[in-house]
């Protein structure tokens, strides 16, 4: 399972790492997964309870553009945070340091 | 209207083929052990995984629906881009890393790998096959629709085409040779309309969308006595269906050619205003167009493209290079000439169907609700369509992570850290190419090269204002985007039926050799249905399969995805039976909506047993519920419980 030099690491910290990594990411993911979840909620919700708030203007565009665009921006900003968090949590299976 | 095959565009898509076809037999050999044919030995270069993730998702829908939903009711198809991208988030984030981490070629193999159960294996393979069928057909049925505008062929032509490419693609070199062809599409994908928007921007909006060698019809709105009162014209009574109607029928004396007018409110001197309308009439078998015998050839009666800007802010005739931004602003600010239509019956048994002309502010285009999908979106109460427009961003949110032919493409890459990179790729370019859908569709809208019998071919047409050759390039593309859709779902399907049932439930012993052989006699099978299906539908409108695929997937495997995942009390029975009400109950809600009644059964869609559409919002959480409560009647004791596999 992992791709790790076992004459770089003890035994024991490798299965460690291997465990911690992908409970790790998990937890980052989850967390990035809710803070997306709540903006996409948003605009769902703007739609549906105050939907005449967005044909308002916001930046030179009205709030429906910015907001669609900015959930598609938002989503590929939180994918590189993710992969930087990840990189940061060490082990073979973060991908990262090891 | 009428097209005619272009030879560049034949010539384009034969290059693509034949590089494409050369490829899956040099990489044959690469696909003989099953590891080989199912996940390419797990060693896809995340890059190229990433670009083949935009080519496997975006299918002819992504490319030609959502431009041409854009093209005619604005904003609203842009909440697909956005529901489909948003997708991608619950694939980063939840699914794609343990789904790697437990699977080895299929979704059912990650269900499974903890509890070794033939009902988890049947469900999730049977889950796969509904899925992938329902994806299957309309990308067939587009291949054949396509295939006569693009390329000139009939349409079991194109169905043929796609469905024997395709079969040799799969069952060459299995999925080393399906991910290099969903990469070759999805970039050129990407490329090609990244530079038909930068030359939209560059050309800007104008008032008179006339290009060299094709003057646009400039649509008439004249005062009613103008037109009635004009040398040889005659308004004929309101007879037949048409009294009450805000239609004014004027026969020409001499070619007896009638033409229908629309009221459309008064000037300023207070005379009522009449609006140039297009008509397309069904008697006796042949079609009329504006009152004259369709032609068949160019340069023959047929109705007038269309998409125009009425006024542009501050009373220009063209805007000059705009930017991105500013493209919206002015777009915000003027008048789009959109088209509304009404279906007549004549006395005489024909149909009439009179395209009318709509003058809408752009501020009313840019914002969600103009189409009839969402029209409800705007009242101020809380209504059903407000739930079918959740319902729907919630499918597609749900969806995306949930479908077989993406998830089959975690395990050709080495591992997680890969998973995770190729996912990011395939989120930066699905998601620049879904913000470029706004510009594609709104461009096309203002072209004055839209075809109001069909808005499937907006993106094509664009392309064609900027010339005959980029045409035939986004109009090959167009039709190579089916070729990397269908191969992913064919591979799909074969791993259920070979891999999952075969050789997993029915435990048919098989040598390596064979199973890779069983799994190319399963995908030959499979083109082969996929292509009699193609012909079969062709009259069906078909596109909402797609909508179904994604609400079946979404109910029936997400709950289970997600559930053992995050909670440990999950059973093999809680999994079977998520996935099995799931999909039943999505299924049956579909075929109990309103938008079947109406555009499968022909029945009114007030009619309907369920009062909205969309189903995910009620029949997501069921999956939910099922699988808890499931597991815990059927839970065992703690120390018997979850064997580990």
């Amino acid at each position: 399972m992992s791709d790790s030099n076992p004459q770089a690491t003890p035994p024991g910290e490798e299965r460690r790492e291997d465990e911690e990594s992908p409970a790790r990411n998990a937890r980052h993911g989850l967390v990035l997964f809710l803070v997306y979840l709540a903006f996409y909620a948003g605009f769902m919700a703007l739609n549906v309870l105050r939907p005449q708030a967005m044909s308002e203007n916001g930046g030179g565009v009205n709030v429906a553009i910015l907001y669609g665009f900015g959930l598609i921006v938002a989503a590929l900003v939180l994918a590189f945070v993710y992969m930087h968090l990840c990189r940061n949590s060490g082990g073979p299976e973060g991908g990262g340091r090891s | 209207m009428i097209y005619e095959g272009s030879l560049v565009s034949l010539a384009v898509f034969s290059v693509f083929v034949a590089a494409v076809l050369g490829l899956s037999f040099h990489l044959g050999a690469r696909a003989r052990s099953v590891k080989g044919y199912y996940a390419a030995h797990g060693q896809i270069h995340w890059f190229v995984n990433g670009i083949a993730f935009a080519g496997d998702y975006l299918s002819a829908a992504s490319f030609l629906g959502i431009c041409g939903m854009i093209s005619f009711y604005g904003y609203d198809g842009f909440l697909y881009s956005i529901g489909y991208l948003a997708g991608w988030i619950v694939a980063l984030f939840v699914i794609s890393e343990p789904l790697k981490r437990m699977g080895k070629f299929t979704f059912a193999d990650a269900l499974d790998s903890q509890f070794n159960s033939r009902g988890i294996k049947f469900a999730a393979a049977l889950s796969t096959l509904v899925v992938s069928l329902f994806y299957l057909i309309p990308q067939m049925v587009g291949a054949g629709v396509l295939v006569k505008p693009l390329l000139g062929f009939p349409h079991h032509v194109g169905v043929l085409i796609v469905g024997v490419v395709v079969t040799l693609i799969v069952v060459t070199a299995g999925m080393v040779s399906t991910t290099w062809v969903q990469f070759i599409k999805g970039s050129m994908l990407v490329v090609f309309c990244t530079l038909l928007t930068l030359l939209i921007l560059l050309r800007g909006l104008r008032t008179d969308p006339s290009r060299e060698g094709h003057r646009y019809h400039a649509f008439a709105v004249l005062p009613e006595v103008e037109v009635a009162s004009g040398p040889g014209a005659t308004v004929l009574p309101e007879e037949g269906s048409w009294p009450g109607k805000p239609f004014v029928r004027v026969r020409e004396e001499g070619t007896g050619i009638v033409r229908v007018w629309r009221r459309d409110g008064k000037d300023s001197e207070g005379r009522e205003l009449l609006s140039e309308t297009q008509t397309v009439t069904v008697r006796g078998g042949k079609k009329y167009v504006n009152g004259r015998a369709q032609g068949s050839r160019k340069g023959e009666p047929d109705l007038h493209s269309v998409g125009h800007i009425r006024r542009l802010p501050g009373d220009r005739s063209s805007t000059g290079s705009l930017g991105p931004i500013e493209f919206f602003n002015v777009l915000q600010e003027s008048e789009i000439v959109l088209w509304g239509s009404e279906k007549i019956i004549e006395s005489d048994g024909a149909v009439t169907t009179v395209y009318f002309q709509k003058p809408t502010p752009g501020r009313e285009v840019l914002v969600p609700g103009y189409s009839p999908t969402f029209k409800g979106l705007r009242n101020e109460p809380f209504t059903w369509a407000k739930l079918d427009f959740l319902s729907l961003m919630l499918a597609l949110f749900c969806g995306t992570a949930s479908l077989p032919h993406i998830l089959i493409r975690y395990y050709t890459v080495k591992d997680q850290a890969a998973v995770r990179k190729s996912t990011v790729v395939g989120i930066a370019s699905i998601g620049f190419f879904y913000i470029l859908t706004l510009y594609l569709g709104l461009g096309a809208m203002t072209s004055g090269m839209l075809d109001l019998t069909d808005n499937n071919m907006a993106a094509p047409l664009l392309a064609r204002s900027f010339g005959e050759f980029l045409f035939a390039v986004i109009s090959a593309i167009a039709f190579t985007t089916v070729l990397g859709t269908v191969s992913g779902l064919i591979m799909a399907a074969s791993g259920a039926v070979a891999h999952d049932l075969m050789t997993n439930l029915l435990r048919i012993e098989m040598s390596d050799h064979e199973k890779v052989r069983a799994g190319k006699i399963v995908a030959l099978v499979v083109g082969g249905v996929a292509m009699v299906l193609g012909i079969l539908f062709k009259n069906l409108n078909v596109s909402f399969l797609v909508g179904w695929a994604f609400n079946v997937a979404a109910s029936a495997n997400l709950p289970a995805l997600v559930m053992l995942l995050f909670w440990k009390g999950t059973t093999k029975q809680g999994i079977t039976a998520a996935i099995v009400v799931g999909m039943v109950s999505s299924l049956a809600w579909i075929l109990l909506s309103g938008d079947t009644y109406a555009k499968v059964y022909g029945l009114r869609a007030e009619d309907a047993l369920v009062p909205f559409s969309q189903p995910g919002i009620v029949t997501i959480p069921l999956g939910f519920v099922v699988l808890v409560g499931v597991s815990l009647l059927t839970r065992r004791p703690v120390t018997a419980q979850r064997p580990q596999g």
